[in-house]
Formats: C-alpha cells, structure tokens, sequence
C-alpha cells in the first residue's frame, strides 16, 4: 500500500501515543457516538433494514464468486460507452498508469475527489514525483493535506482536528497551494467551508484533468458511482475535459438494479442520512455533458489475495460506509492513525492484512486490535463477520511463528481501555464465542486466541446491553 | 489485451475456484415504505425535502411564473441559466437575463451568473431525492452545479415515485445522473453542519400539480 505509512510502528506502539492525545480522543469520542446514535435512527425508519442487509451481502457475494464473469462484462460496457479500461495488478502499475494518462493530457495539475483505493496505493505523492499536482477537494481531505498529515476515518478524515486547528493550518498553508485564506479567518465551521470553497472554487474551474475513485461500478451497464455531500465530487467528475477513474476489482455489482439495495443502505449506514446529499452516476462519455476522455483503472493490489482465503473473502464486501469504526471501543480509544492504513477501525484491522500480507510488524498485529465484542459485526450493512475473520487472521499469524499472544495483550492495553474494564471483555469475547459461527470444527475463537484461555460460559447479558449500563 | 488483465483474471479464477455457487440475490425487501397514496407521497417529499433544507414551494401551472419570477427577485439575481428545453412560458414573467447555456461556455462563465431554474427526471419522496437525468428542461450537470443557487420544478404526480426500488426502473443508466438531496453541505469540521462547500448553497424546490 502507500509508501507514507512504510515504517509504521505496530498497532499497540502506534495506541499507545493516541490514548495519551488527549484532544485526539474527546474528538473521536464525540464523533463516533454522534455518528453512531444517528444512525440508529436512520437504520430504524427502514422496516426491511434486515433483508436489505441481506440482499446487500447476497449481492456482493454473488459478484465476487464470480468477479472474472462481471469485469469482463463491465469493461465491455464502459468500452462499448466510449471509455477505456485498463488494468492494474499492483499500487505501482496503477499510479504509472495514471501518471502516464495524465502527462498525455499535458496537464501538470489533477483535482482529486477522496478516494480510498488511491489513498491506498500512494498515488498523490507518485504524482509528485513525477512532477504533477493532485489536490484533494474533499473539505477533509484538503485539512489533512494542507496539514501534511494522514487521514484518521473513512468517512471524516480530519475528525482528530478542531475548528481552531483546521483554522490554523488554512491560514498558514492555503496560499503556498493557491489561493491564501482570507484575513482574519475565523474559526466558525461556516467561515472555514467558505475559506475552502474560495479556496479551491479557482482550481475546478480550470482543471482539465480530474481523478476519482467509486463507490460501485455496474457490470450490465458500465455505470460508475460516487456518492458524496459538498459537491467537490461533482466538480471533479462533471468539469475537467478528462477523467481518470481507479476502483478497486471489488467494487463492481452485477445489475443496475442491485444499486436500490446499496442507495438505500450506503446513506444511512454511513452519514445517517436518508441519501447523502449527491450521487453522480455516469457511463462512459456523453457528447458536451462531463469529460470527453473518460479511463477507468482497474485496480488488484491484493484483492485477489484477499479472495483466494475462504474466510477472508467476505471483507471484500466492504461498501467503506464507517459504522464499524463509529461502534468500535478500540477505535474510539485508539484513533484511526494506530492502523498504519488507509483502512482504519475494524474493517481495517482485517482489510489491511490481507491486503498487504501479515509478514510485517504492523499487519501482524492489526488482527489483535479488537476486543471482538461483535459491535461491528451488527452494524455492517452487508454483514461482513469482521471477528471471524479476526480470530481467522491471528491463527494465521500465530501458525508463521508470531508473537500472537503478546500482540493480542499489547493491543488491547494500548488501546488502554479494557484494562479499566475487564468485564466489557469477557462479556465481549462471550458474546463473539457465543454468535460467531466459526470453524465449526474446532471451538469458537480457536487458535492464538484460546490457547491459553478457558471458554467463557455464555453471558447472562449481552454485551451491548453491558455496554449501556456500565459505559459512562 | 494486458499482461495485468489476463493475469489478475486467472488469479481471479484461481482464488475462486473451489468457491460455493452463489445463488441469485433474495430480493425480499420492500419496494416501498410509504402507503400507495399520491397525497401521502406528496407530503413525505415536501417533509424530506424540507428536513434536508431544501426550500419548497407548492404551485399550479398558472402561478409557476409569478412564483419564479418573486424567488428570483427575492435573491436579487440578475441573470438566469435556461437550459434548453425549459418551457419558455415557466420564465415568462421573469425579470432576470437569461443565460442559455452553450457547451462552449466556459465554467468560468456559468460561474458568474446567479440562478438556475431546471426541470427533473423524477423525484423520491422516501429519501427526499431529486433526480436530473439531463433531459429536456435539466441541461448539462455543471449548469446545476456551478451557481449558487437552484430551482428545480417537480410536476405533480408524473414526477414523483416512493421510494428508491421505484425509481430505479424509471431511470436509464446511459443517460449522466445527479442525485440531489439538499443542497450542497459539509460536516467535517466538529460535525458541524455546513451548507454548501461547492454545489449550490440554496436548492428551492417546486411542486407543480398539473
Ligand atoms: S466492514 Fe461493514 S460496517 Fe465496516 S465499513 Fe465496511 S461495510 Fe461498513
């Protein structure tokens, strides 16, 4: 993955500095629960959330037993459309490819809506070597890098920012980017939307090229997706002459209709909104509407790694919505940057492993940064069994000689919360021992995990039900 | 073809080979969460849109021209964006200029006018969605995009559907789709609600009953 977290240092080193910010946690903690509470409202006006939710997994299930038969299917219909598609088997193929496309435009300047998968394969600073600008539009996304920093959420980058540091690192680095903030910028989030809007208003009204990632891609249609809330997607998709477009394998699903499932579940699972404020879907190239140049790069880079574990594959289903991070207790303690990934929180602790490999120190330890309360697991809109494939992942750490155990206690008191809490985790790993269908032939949680552990008894609470009582 | 096409397609393969078929997807939710009444149906949108802040406005064909002619007036804008296809007698009354729309003008151009007024595809009442489909009456996707403010006439009930499942088979993938639910916002900052970064900071919406 990116080069920008090479070196990083293992999850529990990583906690350990994070449960000491003490800004760094008030604001995680504030955002995960507002987030959170929300969207159990959003989720509860659906009477159907249930069969949603399992249409959506069924779905993307489908797609990935067969993902050879719909790449090949949407790649004719994005050609076919007036696109072109190529295809990347690694973060190095992929950023190569896109540079190449974008010297050929001649441009040295790209605009850039978020996207995760070219966040994950490093391409801003590719770009950069080869002497090409990418900016970031998302307001969050512009925070962290005007501030030279990483991401911390999937949904809200800059949630480990205040107003009064957003408000500092526009007045200090807008104007060697472009246009300076205003003077006397105040720190009110409406003063800073608009320093932002001035600010990169004159960057979408020249580009000529612009990157994005998706949040689907239709195989009967060659339909890309983005969905988004301040418009900067829109700008970045609908204005410059050419648009590049890199999307992880897994993001296709078969039929146009299958989008009424994610449309509905996507929204609110993720922002709590009923829809979030845009949605952009465009097939190929239309005559004087959006890009006359339209690329889509088809990116691999460990997915079909991913895909060849029987039990890992479900996190491929991912739809990047964010409820597992805003439910997560080791997340809320623990931040975003401790994952040493784009992919932060729980999916990430299972993602980025299997992405990458678990030879390093960082992804050996990914696996052990959860108390596998199942809390993710109930929220995830396409049912990803985030803690089977935990406790899937550290026997395969423990089985190429890890330090599985010592990992899994350093996780969890860097993530310094369950030490003051040693009920929340028993009732936890309960819970996960008790719900979790795993490896039925072994016992639930086997492996690194129960090694030296009795089998809880089955919990006389849940742990949610624990969590309400005992959480203050 | 591409050694990385043919190559992450085998692996593909490779990775799924010993896979379990998966079945066709069980479509057991619902196609609507709303009573089949068209007034109840109206009501939802109005409230959904209205809840996302949007600003919405009911009227009739006959007072469609004063009512755009008073909102464009009250925001002061001089000068309006007309796509192609708008009924003409919809601006019939307005002061502003109006600005159509050519594709050689330039974003720097649309930039400096002040409203847009367009027609819809359709609207989704459960989720307080209007849909541009840039048909006739909606124009290219930066028109709605680059000034500050959009109004958007939805016929009634021609143009209104429940809810998603609803909408979809009324839509055709080909043509460019935007989405729309409130204007533009932003809660990055301390989640703090901030409307319009960079799409429209004003979307008023019409109800227009035939
Ligand atoms: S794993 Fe599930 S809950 Fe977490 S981001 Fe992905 S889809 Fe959302």
């Amino acid at each position: 993955m990116s080069g920008t977290y090479l070196g990083m240092p293992s999850f529990p080193e990583a906690a350990k500095d994070a449960v000491h910010n003490v800004t760094l946690r008030a604001n995680l903690r504030h955002a995960t629960h507002t987030i959170r509470d929300k969207r159990a409202r959003a989720v509860a006006e659906l009477a159907d959330w249930a069969q949603l939710r399992e249409a959506g997994k069924q779905i993307k299930n489908r797609t990935l037993r067969h993902l050879d038969r719909y790449l090949e299917q949407l790649e004719t219909a994005v050609t076919e459309a007036g696109g072109t598609v190529h295809w990347a088997a690694d973060a190095e193929e992929a950023n190569r490819i896109v540079a190449d496309l974008v010297k050929a435009t001649g441009e040295r300047e790209v605009v850039k809506v978020k996207s995760m998968a070219t966040q994950e394969i490093g391409l801003n600073e590719a770009l950069e070597a080869e002497g090409i600008s990418a900016y970031e539009t998302d307001l969050a996304e512009l925070i962290v890098q005007l501030g030279d920093d990483r991401p911390s959420h999937i949904l809200v980058p800059a949630i480990h920012r205040n107003r009064g540091e957003i408000r500092d690192i526009f007045a200090e680095k807008m104007g060697s980017w472009g246009r300076p903030a205003p003077d006397g910028l105040s720190d009110t989030p409406t003063e800073l939307a608009e320093a932002a809007r001035l600010h990169l208003r004159e960057k979408f009204l020249r580009a000529k090229v612009g990157i994005s990632g998706a949040n689907f891609m239709v195989a009967e249609t060659g339909t890309l997706v983005v969905f988004e809330s301040e418009g900067n997607g829109r700008m970045c998709l609908t204005l410059p002459e050419t648009l590049i477009s890199v999307v992880g394998i897994e993001k296709v699903v078969p039929s146009w209709r299958d989008l009424e499932v994610f449309l509905q579940t996507l929204p609110r699972s993720s922002t709590a909104e009923r829809m979030n404020p845009y949605n952009s879907m465009w097939t190929g190239t239309v005559d004087a509407d959006g890009p006359q140049t339209f690329h889509l790069v088809l990116l691999d880079n460990g997915r079909t790694d991913t895909l060849a574990d029987e039990v890992g594959r479900q996190a491929l289903r991912c739809i990047r919505c964010s409820a597992c991070l805003n439910v997560c207790p080791v997340y809320e303690r623990a931040g975003g940057h401790a994952y040493g990934s784009v992919y932060p929180g729980p999916i990430g602790a299972i993602l980025s492993p299997q992405l990458r490999g678990i030879q390093s120190e960082i992804d050996a330890s990914l696996p052990y940064a959860s108390s596998l309360c199942g809390a993710c697991y109930e929220v995830c809109p396409v049912a990803i069994d985030i803690p089977e494939v935990l406790v899937h992942l550290r026997e395969k750490v423990a089985d190429q000689g890890g330090k599985g155990h010592r990992l899994e206690k350093a996780a969890i008191k860097a993530a310094g919360w369950v030490l003051n809490h040693p009920a929340a985790l028993a009732a936890g790993e309960r819970v996960a021992s008790r719900t979790r269908k795993l490896h039925p032939k072994k016992p639930p949680g086997a492996g690194a995990w129960t090694a030296s552990r009795e089998l809880p008894e089955l919990p006389a609470e849940s742990f949610r039900d624990w969590w309400k009582k005992n959480r203050t | 073809m591409s050694a990385s096409r043919e190559r992450i397609l085998a692996r593909v393969r490779a990775a799924v080979a010993d896979a379990p078929e998966a079945p066709e997807p069980t479509r057991d939710y619902l196609t609507t969460h709303t009573p089949d009444d068209p007034a109840a149906i109206l009501d939802l949108l109005h409230e959904n849109l209205a809840d996302y802040r949007a600003i919405v406005h009911r009227t009739t064909a006959d007072e469609l021209p004063l009512l755009l002619m008073r909102l464009l007036a009250e925001r002061g804008s001089a000068t309006v964006l007309v796509p192609p296809g708008l009924p003409p007698e919809w601006l019939s009354a307005a002061d502003a200029t109006r600005i159509h729309d050519r594709s050689v003008s330039t974003a720097q151009e649309l930039d400096a006018v002040d409203s847009v007024v367009t027609g819809c595809a359709l609207a989704i009442a459960e989720t307080g969605t209007i849909v541009l489909d840039a048909g006739p009456g909606q124009g290219r996707r930066r028109i709605t995009l680059i000034p500050d403010h959009h109004i958007c006439v939805v016929r009634v009930p021609d143009q209104i559907v429940a809810s998603v499942p609803q909408a979809m088979p009324r839509l055709d993938p080909t043509r460019p789709l935007t989405w729309i639910s409130g204007p533009s916002a932003t809660s990055d900052i301390e989640l703090d609600r901030v409307e319009g970064v960079h799409g429209p900071r004003t979307l008023e919406v019409v109800l227009l009953r035939d």
